[in-house]
């Protein structure tokens, strides 16, 4: 027997976050991703770590993920927020201080080059892009805003995202202000004496915080949020499963350069000051497109699935309208178990005509036709702390 | 009764012309949680090395390949039921299905518990 995907290669060349000694020393599985030596899980398993995590809480490495700081030139915040505006859809102006969004950047043609969080950190913006896309971000911003920013990569960073309905019990005993965050409230926080820079935010539908701290200090940060029983270090196998579950996009995957933000049903996130009529309509990559979507729909939509049996659907698995048809109008971009749901779960792209919940879809699996009732997302109910 | 195993982690318990087939607990461990089985259907015709059944942990699928050929006479429908059983029983309860041994030759290749033993060292 072997595994169809994900056989780990040995770590040759594989970059280490600053918490690697600290993944080998906690039982953790290590495989290669997105260039790094990264655990997919440890000693206790995908299953009890995505449940520990919606139980309690769990710790996760994020730091081969990519922070960027954007300082204008002007030392004026709105001058960067007005020139970050040039590459994504969403209202960077209106990103108070303390605050921080969802966006994508869009190419000419309308795709998503990257999905990325913006913060507002009162003189500069801070913003967190995908491991694999983070050269070709920091490219994109030098070539379109060296003009207005200055860009600044802080690769001397880590990155630990601690999430669950514990994570701000288990903050507070080392941030004070933590549980005055509400979320997407982001800034300088000390967490133990440590200058880091704090969100109330995260990757897995639960309440929860994501923390910047300088590399030297993220063991020694990440080793006392990890004492005692509330928090469990959880690999990426968790991750994935609980980004699934809460009906978070994967980059790569659920979106990428070939889908626009209509077509991955991101809408939502594009405010009505940059759609048509608003205060600064269009402006960035392909936004004829992306408006006119936005006002007639797109083709194609990201929906969610749910297996009716109990055989997950992966990624890559073609959809078809019913039991026999030969023609096949959509595939699933992502699809696991939901260890939460006790259910496989899956999400796809769908012709806009075939896209609505309750509508029954069949997968091609191992010489099978499966059916998938499209459903709303997220899959559980998110936990946030509005 | 003897028990054989493959290079690929499957055991054989070897009972007349009858070979129960089920994964070792060293694949077990390196599946991880399983969440999900499929099995060969009862009187299919398997041959060696052909993908039999489906093992499904939270994150991958993997194939059990056939490590002999034969027709499949039972399955297990409890492990169906509870994929579970692998991660805790794999030795044992965690049985995947039976096959009538269609050439005793192929039996041959396989690996005695020692030999075993010393290929996951």
């Amino acid at each position: 027997m072997l595994a169809r995907e994900h056989q780990p290669s040995p770590p040759s060349g594989l970059n280490r976050t600053p918490l690697h000694a600290l993944h080998l020393a906690s039982g953790g599985k290590m495989v290669p991703f997105a260039g790094y030596d990264m655990p997919v899980q440890y000693g206790t398993g995908v299953l009890r770590e995505h449940l520990h995590t919606r139980a309690c809480a769990g710790l996760f490495d994020v730091s081969h993920m990519g922070q960027i700081a954007l300082r204008p030139k002007s030392g004026k915040l709105e001058d960067a927020a007005l020139a970050l505006e040039r590459l994504v859809p969403q209202d960077i102006l209106a990103v108070a201080p303390g605050r921080q969004r969802y966006a994508q950047f869009t190419s000419e043609s309308g795709g998503i080059l990257d999905d990325l969080m913006v913060a507002n950190f009162g003189d500069h913006l801070f913003l967190v892009v995908n491991a694999a896309c983070k050269a070709a971000d920091e490219a994109h911003l030098r070539a379109h805003l060296s003009d207005v920013c200055v860009i600044e990569p802080l690769p001397d960073r880590a990155l630990i995202a601690l999430q669950g309905p514990k994570a701000e019990s288990v903050l507070t005993k080392f941030c004070a202000d933590a549980p005055a965050m509400r979320f997407m409230d982001a800034g300088p926080r000390r967490v133990g004496g440590i200058e880091c820079f704090v969100s109330r935010s995260g990757y897995t539908g639960e309440d929860g915080f994501e923390i910047s701290v300088p590399a030297e200090a993220a063991e020694r940060l990440a080793k006392q949020l990890l004492d005692g029983t509330d928090v469990l270090p959880v690999g990426l196998g968790a991750r994935d499963s609980l980004r699934l579950e809460a009906g978070l996009c994967l980059y790569g995957h659920d979106i990428d350069a070939s889908t626009t933000p209509v077509e991955g049903a991101l809408e939502w996130s594009i405010q009505k000051s940059r759609r048509r009529g608003g205060a600064r309509a269009g402006g960035f990559g392909g936004a004829d497109l992306i408006l006119a979507q936005l006002e007639q729909g797109a083709p194609r939509r990201r929906v969610g699935l749910r297996p009716e049996g109990r055989a997950p659907v992966r990624e890559g698995a073609p959809l078809f309208a019913d039991a026999d048809s030969s023609e096949q109008i959509g595939a699933v971009t992502s699809g696991g178990f939901g260890p939460s749901l006790n259910a496989p779960v899956a999400m796809g792209y769908l012709p806009a005509p075939r896209a609505a919940p309750g509508g029954l879809v069949f997968a091609e699996l191992r010489g099978q036709r499966l059916p998938l009732r499209i459903s709303p997302m997220p899959f559980i109910p998110n936990t946030y702390k509005r | 009764m003897t028990t054989l195993y493959t290079a690929d982690h499957e055991w054989l318990r070897i009972e007349g012309d009858v070979a129960t087939i089920g994964v070792t607990d060293y694949a077990q461990s390196q599946l991880g949680d399983v969440v999900f089985v499929e099995l060969p259907k009862v009187g299919r015709s398997l041959k060696k090395a052909e993908a039999a059944a489906v093992v499904e942990s939270v994150k991958a699928a993997s194939d059990v390949y056939a490590p002999i050929s034969g027709e499949v006479t039972e399955a297990n429908d409890a492990l169906s039921a509870e994929p579970a059983l692998i991660n805790s029983d794999a030795a044992g309860k965690a049985w995947f299905f039976k096959l009538r041994i269609a050439d005793k030759s192929e039996l041959g290749g396989l690996m005695d518990e020692a030999a075993y033993q010393k290929h996951i060292a």
